[in-house]
């Protein structure tokens, strides 16, 4: 009976919203219609272009590396609260360091702390045994905390001051050689929904920070250690069962500390983005909530790579329409609420009525705000993220796979 | 209390305290600073009357925020959802009270009942989610955080219940008038609010709450044993509920001592983070009434006093880092005590309870 | 046929007990060996020892002709012995195989996980062995019987050579155990040896090849199933006699008390725990119960005390529905627990003494009055426990923690015989306690009677059975199969109504 199935790939065990990869391209495919339709009949084109793809890049990266960061302590079984804290350590040490020595020793200075700081949290929680959301919190404060005495110390004399760095050299960007230009001819040429995608396709290889590249790589790096690797193995065995763990000879702790400090080291670099890509200095408040939204993308993505990346981008791309045109809100809204509807209206006809009931209810909350909101405030789409992920959290929980011993105290030799 | 059990009780803060000292001492003699006369400074500034009462001002609200996380922690329950809680109490208690206009005594207790309500009801989604849905708390919290911020701040603005003065950029709510303010108090210099009153009665209702009835008693109880509670007939998902939306309400409050007695408006300048603070002050009072007022007033005085420390050159900052270590310092402490105790009690009772026990379940 | 183990004089000691006492054992390679005993035989001490898990004070252990000494289990792995856990150690959320190669994971290179290799191997043990095994299956789709197999699976694949199950049919339906049997019959062809740990005395005779009964942490004696019956095992594994019940006035006043008709629950995990199950206890005496543990009483307590509800079937006491009541009703109806497992459902532990007084009793007079906690009076009374159950502690305030068991035993069992309830769940209410106390425990409990109260007496100690029970009901598998006058009963019916036989 045992069967000779292909290596276990993602797409195939993903518990997510959708069931297979190819409804997730039948899903996707009809967003861009819909939204290509949108497009037309409103005249907002800013959905689809180039500037927008770029932009959702650049707020994408900073929430999927704080969401690797989420996602490496939570499957060990440690909740990391500290992200934002970690972040906070990557964004200053990225500037400073950056200052001092280069772009590029300020990510790998970032690098080094973000680790440090990802096992200070492991001892205090695993060895020690500290309460995870209290070690979490402490982390965050003395972060900030440091951050601004720091800044303080050094930076008022190189020409910055407590709350700004002194600008860091930028590290260099590229164009995709022969598909940018390529890609930007089709979307010149205005051909309904090839064109919008093209443009979309364009904005994503241009002026692209060789930074971004490598840390996108983290997304396929991370699925790969998980479910091929022997540490990634018994990292998840950590978070899921701890007990059945030890009792076949793993160390726990040991594992723990590792994937802890891996996931401030990820953290890090993604405030080191924040500090070296998206801009070039250190700003304080630079974070922003960010490793919070971390947090949220790992629910979001039900606790897999993939998932933390889908979350991020739509998240990133939420807050890249924030500073664009207000209409382009409206109507991506529109466009989302078509989708919804005829989600609503596939969920009615396999008589699945919860989430139908749920899509349809999304369906017509865009189509009042269409009719009645004339602005989208710019808070709710801040707190879009955060709404969300808890919609998900109520509406889904059966459906999402934590660890099954995510955040909860272990210690060894309990049974 | 013996002798020895307040020895006990207080030697965990104390040494925390003394911890962080010291790491300050070190980290100022690594900038050339003589650490000693800093902290006399600091003493000094911090004790001048003038200084002493916003201090004391700024004790009432951290004093609440540190009651309520302190009723979450005696159910293990953590709120970190003090922050949303807060603002939310803070702003319908101004909306309300700017929109009404009622006799003195009534139109000051609309606001601070509505505040209640508003920090305890947001306080309920989060425990509703818990109970019925087995959602972690602290994260459905740190999420309605943010909301609560993003919703107030969308009504906050002047086509919902805001306004706009002149001359401001920052969007308010409506002034409460002059029935809805509540008096002063002239010491030292300077002005104490009267809300000072209303958290000392928090506080010892507090405690009256917890050594006395009956409620106290199964909260106390189903945080130090759920199997025992529940076998003696405590409704555990309730108890849970009710004591988040408890709570909540009184994180609702922690703004209201400075929305009746100083600005009489809400707008996003009120300050953020009191989630945070009220769950280190709880720990460091060990979650008792007098214990916490003394670490609110410690917390105060280190911010009040912190800015003296530019004179020197050392940026006032340094103070959010001694607050992180003291919390750190205190459940490490904590910790540590308790795995001591385990360990004793462990040898004392020998291994024949754990030959006798049935399957060990995780709490 | 050689011996695959050697068990010699094992002897383990705990502070009051004496858990294995000059054990001896003897198992012939290729063979199913069962070790069989009621609650406190010793059995599961040897396992831990055969399994390294726990140290042997004396004794020797020799493993295919060699002497052994097993620090841990991974000793006891490299040796070929496995152990396949009545509690699994599974993740839900991965596969079969990832849970069968967890820690011992064929690699390329050192880290990356070979999982051809790995596959080609699990199937290769299951065909071998004839064990029916998806290895891609994900583990949240199994039900307990394939999961056992997993864990079975999981010992295999590290090269045991000697399994130990530990009372493996405990969790499985009566098809699954006929799975099971068959595929330890296979396993055994194949050269295997099996240690089988049970109290079920049916499934034991059909299995085993060799059967050694243990009594009070000792070895009693080998049988073959050929050489013996029902009645000689039961028999064995009680003792030749049971105690005199004592005589006392049976005043029983014939009013139903609790009343429990055709309880049926399953718990969380699928396993169906109680099984139509029906009793009924009355005034004025005490119904005691017979059976080793983990055949439901703890889930029939939780359920008089309406803490969790059947799946069918009526539960009444005192006149209430347990299933629509909320317990603290029920307690204040006048039911009073002594529950198994103390410093977890019966004390607030780092709470002091008076504050344990009030635990229970804190919804209704004189420990509360309305909203407000009594302390005046809890005080009071916690002195009055003290004294007339010659708790020993330095005082009211200490915490619960202080006290050791047998003195937190006497305290609570004072705390809840006040206030002359109508209804006693008394479950092993002597244990860890010194005879003196057991004395006045049990006088107490029979002064309850004589005043008309019910009692349900749990124990796994006999002597305390016969010594107060009015009549005793044995459960197993969730169901009571018999109820016998301690007067008349032998020990044969019980050792076979409590391991399940059907018939003597």
């Amino acid at each position: 009976m045992s069967t000779q199935s292909a290596t276990p790939n993602k797409a195939e065990k993903a518990k997510s919203f959708f069931k297979s990869p190819a409804r997730v391209t039948i899903l996707i495919a009809i967003v861009f219609l819909v939204v290509s339709l949108v497009e037309n009949i409103t005249g907002a084109v800013d959905i689809s272009s180039p500037g927008t793809s770029g932009a959702t890049l650049r707020f994408a990266i900073p929430l999927l590396m704080a969401g690797l960061g989420g996602l490496w302590a939570e499957r060990a079984g440690v909740i990391n609260i500290g992200l934002e804290g970690m972040m906070i350590v990557g964004t200053w040490t990225a500037a400073w360091f950056g200052y001092l020595h280069g772009p590029w020793v300020g990510l790998l200075a970032a690098a080094i702390f973000g680790l440090l700081s990802g096992l200070f949290h492991a001892i205090l929680t695993v060895k020690i045994g500290i309460d995870q959301a209290v070690s979490g919190l402490a982390i965050n404060l003395i972060a900030a905390g440091a951050a601004r005495y720091l800044s303080g110390i050094f930076f008022p004399a190189v020409g910055g001051d407590r709350t700004i760095s002194p600008p860091v050299e930028t590290l260099p960007t590229f164009t995709v050689p022969v598909l940018a230009p390529f890609f930007q001819g089709i979307d010149e040429k205005n051909i309904f929904l090839i064109s919008n995608v093209s443009g979309l396709i364009y904005g994503l290889l241009t002026d692209l920070s060789v930074v971004t590249v490598g840390l996108l790589l983290f997304v396929p790096l991370t699925s790969w250690i998980l479910w091929r690797s022997k540490f990634g193995l018994r990292m998840r065995f950590s978070g899921e069962n701890p007990m059945a763990a030890e009792s076949l000879g793993i160390n726990v702790y040991m594992t723990r500390y590792i994937a802890i400090s891996v996931s401030g080291m990820l953290a890090s670099l993604g405030g080191a983005y924040l500090a070296l890509v998206a801009s070039s200095v250190y700003r304080e408040g630079q974070t922003a909530g960010r490793g919070f939204i971390g947090l949220a993308t790992v629910i979001f993505g039900n606790w897999r790579p993939g998932g933390v990346f889908a979350g991020s981008v739509l998240f990133g791309f939420t807050d890249a329409l924030r500073v664009r045109q207000s209409d382009s809100v409206m109507a991506m809204i529109m466009a989302a609420g078509i989708v919804a509807g005829l989600l609503s209206l596939y969920y009615v006809l396999s008589r699945k009525w919860k989430p139908a009931a749920v899509s349809g209810g999304i369906a017509l909350f865009a189509l009042w705000m269409n009719l009645r909101v004339t602005n989208i405030p710019q808070e709710f789409i801040t707190a879009f993220p955060n709404l969300a992920t808890l919609i998900v959290l109520t509406f889904l929980a059966q459906r999402l796979t934590p660890p099954a011993m995510a955040g909860m105290p272990y210690r060894r030799g309990s049974e | 209390m013996t002798k020895n059990r307040i020895f006990w009780a207080v030697a965990a803060p104390v040494a925390a305290i003394l911890n962080s000292l010291l790491f300050i001492y070190i980290i100022l003699k690594i900038r050339g600073v003589d650490p000693l006369s800093m902290f006399s400074l600091m003493i000094s500034y911090g004790f001048d009357p003038r200084n002493l009462v916003s201090e004391l001002n700024q004790t009432i609200a951290y004093y609440l925020a540190g009651v309520a996380a302190a009723i979450g922690f005696k159910m293990l329950l953590f709120n970190i959802g003090i922050d949303g809680q807060y603002r939310m109490g803070a702003f319908f208690g101004a909306v309300v009270g700017g929109a009404v206009a009622l006799p003195p005594v009534l139109h000051v207790l609309l606001i601070v009942i509505t505040a209640m309500i508003a920090g305890g009801l947001w306080a309920a989604v989060a425990g509703y989610l818990k109970v019925r849905r087995g959602v972690n708390e602290v994260i459905s919290n740190i999420m309605l955080n943010f909301i609560a911020a993003a919703v107030i701040s969308y009504l906050l603005l002047p086509s919902m219940l805001g306004t706009l003065p002149e001359g401001s950029q920052t969007a308010q709510t409506f002034p409460i008038p002059a029935s809805g303010q509540m008096p002063t108090i002239k010491a030292f210099d300077g002005e104490i609010y009267s809300f000072l009153f209303v958290a000392i009665f928090v506080g010892i209702a507090y405690w009256v709450m917890l050594n006395k009835t009956v409620f106290g008693f199964n909260l106390k109880a189903t945080g130090l044993s759920f199997r025992a509670a529940r076998a003696s007939g405590v409704n555990a998902p309730r108890m849970i509920f009710v004591t988040t939306v408890l709570s909540g309400a009184i994180a609702g409050l922690v703004g209201i001592g400075t929305l009746l007695s100083d600005t009489h408006k809400y707008s996003m300048a009120f300050p953020a983070g009191y989630a945070f603070t009220g769950l280190a002050l709880a720990l460091l009072g060990r979650n008792h009434p007098v214990g916490i007022f003394f670490a609110a007033f410690l917390w105060s005085f280190l911010e009040r006093s912190a800015p003296v420390l530019e004179f020197e050159g050392v940026p006032p900052e340094i103070v959010i880092v001694m607050q992180g270590t003291i919390v750190l310092s205190i459940v490490i402490a904590y910790e540590v005590v308790a795995r001591i105790n385990l360990r004793q009690q462990q040898r004392a009772v020998g291994s024949v309870s754990a030959e006798a026990q049935p399957i060990k379940e995780s709490n | 046929m050689d011996n695959v183990l050697d068990v010699v004089g094992i002897e383990k000691k705990y502070p009051g007990v004496i858990a294995n006492r000059d054990v001896a054992l003897t198992v012939k390679a290729g063979s199913i060996h069962a070790i069989i005993g009621e609650n406190g035989a010793g059995k599961s001490t040897l396992m831990k020892i055969l399994y390294g898990l726990i140290r042997p004070d004396a004794g020797h252990i020799k493993a295919f002709g060699k002497d052994v000494e097993l620090k841990s289990p991974q000793d006891a792995i490299a040796l070929g012995i496995g152990m396949v856990h009545q509690h699994f150690k599974l993740a839900d959320n991965a596969t079969v195989l990832e849970n069968v190669i967890l820690g011992s994971e064929p690699t390329r290179m050192g880290f990356i996980i070979n999982f051809d290799q790995a596959r080609k191997k699990l199937v290769e043990i299951a065909e071998h062995y004839g064990l029916e095994i998806d290895p891609d299956e994900s583990l949240s789709n199994l039900g307990v019987g394939e999961r056992q197999r997993v864990e079975i699976a999981k010992v295999l694949f590290r090269g045991a050579k000697i399994l130990i199950l530990d009372e493996p049919t405990a969790v499985l339906v009566p098809q699954e155990v006929e799975e099971l049997f068959s595929n330890l019959r296979e396993l055994v062809k194949r050269g295997l040896t099996v240690l089988f740990i049970s109290h079920k005395l049916d499934e034991v005779l059909s299995i085993a090849d060799e059967i050694t009964i243990m009594r009070q942490g000792a070895t009693v004696a080998s049988r073959t199933p050929k050489s013996t019956n029902k009645v000689e095992l039961a028999e064995l594994m009680v003792g030749g006699e049971l105690p005199k019940p004592r005589a006392g006035a049976t005043k029983s006043t014939g009013e139903s008390l609790i009343s429990i008709k055709n309880a049926s629950y399953m718990r969380q995990d699928g396993r169906q725990v109680l099984n139509n199950l029906s009793l009924e206890l009355k005034g004025g005496e005490i119904l005691g119960l017979a059976g080793v543990e983990g055949n439901g009483q703890s889930e029939l307590i939780e359920l008089i005390m309406g803490l969790v509800k059947p799946s069918g079937g009526t539960v009444e006491i005192l006149g209430l529905d347990a299933t629509k009541t909320l317990t603290k009703d029920i307690r204040n109806a006048g039911v009073a627990y002594i529950p198994q497992d103390r410093q977890r459902d019966g004390l607030l532990m780092s709470a002091p003494l008076w504050e344990n007084r009030v635990l229970g009793h804190q919804f209704a007079s004189p420990m509360a009055n309305n909203a407000w906690v009594n302390k005046g009076e809890a005080i009071e009374d916690s002195k009055r426990v003290v004294s007339e159950f010659d708790v020993r502690t330095p005082g009211i305030n200490v915490l619960a923690s202080a006290l050791s068991g047998g003195n937190q035993q006497k305290f609570i069992v004072g705390r809840e015989l006040s206030g002359s309830p109508k209804v006693i769940l008394a479950a092993q209410p002597t244990r860890g306690v010194d005879v003196g106390a057991q004395a006045i425990i049990w006088d107490h409990l029979m002064k309850a009677r004589s005043e008309g109260a019910g009692i349900l007496l749990i124990s796994a100690d006999l002597d305390e059975l016969f010594s107060l029970s009015d009549r005793i009901a044995v459960i197993y598998s969730g169901s009571i199969v018999a109820t016998l006058d301690p007067n008349k009963t032998t020990p044969e019916q019980l050792g076979l109504a409590m391991t399940g036989a059907k018939s003597a």
